[in-house]
């Protein structure tokens, strides 16, 4: 396979129809659509399984409903269709099903606007829906990630019968880049013997379902899904590490801002401050233990993200409050510039450094300064 | 001749469908849900078809259903099952599914999934059990429940003025081009108990001649959440109810009225 130049929602829905995705349905949302329209003519042109629900809630259950059969399976939307789909989402982890969805985030909250943002942070890393379960969450930076990241998707899906998520934005989804796709993969040809497809041959009725009457029934499965969680969080420990061997600060960021801010690191190590980058590709699990890990050797953290601090909560747990960390955020469907970051880094190198107080109250008030 | 050899000579006429589990129903007495489970049961016996179908089951009273009818069963979210059974039928598309709903589920939280399932014309099968009112929280207000009609959210009956008009699902969905089979049927008495049975086979069958999207609604009896006994309920569904939702063909499709059954 050669590189192609290609537009990263148009590069997601290609890779995961070579992922052997069975079935897709959407609804159109902005900037998502072009994933919905891709899959309208691919899918139904290989026989497989497309529709355009009438609603993101209706087009969750769909997925719900495809999923029971054991079948890989899709939806992709954008913000406040992700929040539509909340319902659909609880009920998929509580019946412990496999599917890959792909969040196109925009800004917030409400209908907001069509800017880049990761204002959905909170909603899939640490909840969304009712009730006791986790997601797997890839977030990747660029069109070659977002494909590589999504064929594996469906595999860490099914592994863990969770609910794997492809985190982007506009940014992500919209831009043309060159990129390799992987070959075509053949379809399922084997089900779990959970998957409900008729019981053929006399065999035992299956039955699907998140409704445990018993209340210690449902303690046990939500008991056996925290134990898939916990493993996740031992080995779906994913990061990119730049130039942080000698660093004395670093910058962490994922999906856009970590993309954005390397260009910032790098103009930062021009100036020869020693500066790296720590970009999480998997942000659920978060990777906890690395960040711990790598703070212990650092001076100061930079936190940079499209939103007010959402991941920012998730580090400062991590680092326990031992090492200082500072905030920089863009909120409203905005992304930082280059030469924002890197100013937040020459303030990170000049210090004081304080481990004390909030990161997101100084920022706070920095910004509150100038609006 | 002995008793034993008596029965072996007679021919068994009726007897527990395979497809019923052994468990008895936990519905209150006088409830037809029993009697809806049991016909389903019977066609999917009579079709042979077990091995191949899939239910949705609903929230509501019927929320059990998949620990009766012995086939692979799905639980949907609240109003969801007609998505959830697009969702597996575009997956096996070769597959009976059909959805289990009453009309809290249906035509209330669920409209819109109905109305779109109807109108792509959506290869399942719905059984809308219709008992006008809002049965498993304990009788409130249903989308369906019938002028004047007093439930625990309505106490003082239902005030049209204020709380608007039952909606008439057959009437609604028979509009719409994807429907191949449309029907009402009521399961006050033995005679159209056996009506019903008729239209639930016409139902499945129109699903597995690929035809598109079929219900069967059920006005059904709940005389707990009613207040009457069980023979009173029976008697205020055949004053009460039908009336209101009259029983017949709202969408049959031409093949399907030359079908012998």
């Amino acid at each position: 396979m050669s590189r192609q130049l290609l537009k990263g929602n148009e590069a997601i829905a290609e890779a995961a129809v070579r992922a052997g995705l069975q079935a897709y349905f959407g609804y159109p949302i902005t900037p998502q659509t072009e994933l919905l329209e891709y899959l309208s003519l691919r899918m139904p042109e290989l026989g497989r399984g497309f529709v355009q629900a009438e609603s993101e809630l209706a087009a969750i259950n769909m997925v719900y409903g495809a999923a029971c059969t054991g079948a890989r399976v899709m939806t992709s939307s954008s913000s406040p269709g992700i929040s539509l789909m909340m319902e659909g989402l609880s009920y998929i982890a509580g019946t412990e099903l496999p599917v890959v969805m792909v969040d196109v985030m925009r800004g917030g909250p409400g209908l907001g606007n069509l800017g880049p943002s990761q204002g959905d942070y909170n909603q899939i890393v640490h909840g969304g829906g009712h009730g006791d379960y986790h997601c797997l969450a890839l977030a990747p930076s660029n069109v070659q990630e977002a494909i590589d990241m999504t064929a594996e998707a469906f595999d860490l899906a099914e592994q863990y019968r969770m609910i794997t998520w492809i985190v982007i934005d506009g940014l992500i989804g919209q831009i043309m880049e060159p990129a390799e796709l992987p070959p075509m993969q053949p379809l399922k040809t084997s089900y779990p013997d959970w998957a409900t497809r008729g019981a053929e041959g006399g065999r035992k009725a299956r039955l699907l379902k998140s409704f445990y009457v018993d209340t210690l029934e449902e303690e046990a499965v939500n008991i056996r899904m925290l134990k898939r969680w916990q493993e996740a969080r031992e080995h779906l420990v994913r990061y990119r590490a730049y130039y942080m061997e000698d660093a004395q600060f670093a910058v962490i960021g994922f999906g856009s801002a970590g993309r954005i801010a390397l260009s910032a690191v790098r103009a930062a190590r021009a100036e020869g401050i020693k500066v790296g980058l720590l970009r999480p590709l998997v942000i659920s699990p978060f990777p906890e233990a690395v960040v711990r890990e790598v703070a212990d050797r650092l001076e100061g953290i930079l936190v940079v993200e499209m939103n007010a601090g959402m991941m920012l909560d998730d580090v400062l747990l991590a680092t326990e409050k031992k090492t200082p960390v500072e905030f920089y955020g863009r909120v409203g469907g905005n992304a930082p510039l280059p030469d924002e970051i890197l100013e937040e880094i020459h303030r990170l190198a000049k210090g004081p450094l304080t481990t004390s107080g909030h990161p997101r109250d100084r920022w706070f008030n920095r910004i509150s300064k100038n609006n | 001749m002995n008793i034993r050899q008596e029965m072996e000579m007679e021919e068994i006429i009726y007897r527990r469908p395979s497809t019923l589990t052994e468990l008895s129903t936990g519905y209150c007495p006088g409830c037809t849900h029993g009697v809806a489970h049991r016909l389903v049961a019977e066609v999917i016996d009579e079709m042979g078809i077990r091995g191949q179908t899939i239910g949705v089951a609903p929230v509501g009273c019927s929320v059990f259903a998949y620990k009766f009818i012995d086939v692979d069963f799905v639980q949907a979210a609240h109003g969801r099952a007609p998505a959830m059974a697009t969702g597996i039928k575009r997956a096996l598309p070769d597959r009976i599914v059909f959805t289990y709903q009453g009309d809290g589920d249906m035509i209330s939280i669920g409209t819109g999934e109905i109305v779109h399932a109807a109108t792509r014309g959506e290869n399942i099968t719905v059984i809308f059990i219709n008992n006008a009112n809002f049965a498993m929280t304990g009788g409130q207000m249903a989308p369906t429940t019938l002028p004047g009609m007093k439930t625990t959210s309505s106490p003082l009956g239902r005030d049209v003025e204020q709380m608007g008009y039952p909606i008439r699902a057959c009437e609604v969905l028979a509009t719409l081009d994807g429907t191949s089979y449309v029907v009402r049927r009521s399961l006050h008495n033995p005679k159209n108990i056996r009506m019903a049975k008729k239209a639930i086979r016409i139902a499945f069958e129109a699903q597995a001649r690929g035809m598109g999207f079929s219900m069967v609604e059920l006005l059904s009896t709940c005389p707990t959440n009613w207040g009457l006994s069980p023979v009173q309920a029976t008697k205020w569904l055949e004053e009460k109810m039908l009336p209101y939702y009259p029983l017949g063909d709202y969408k049959v499709h031409p093949t399907l009225s030359d079908l012998k059954i």
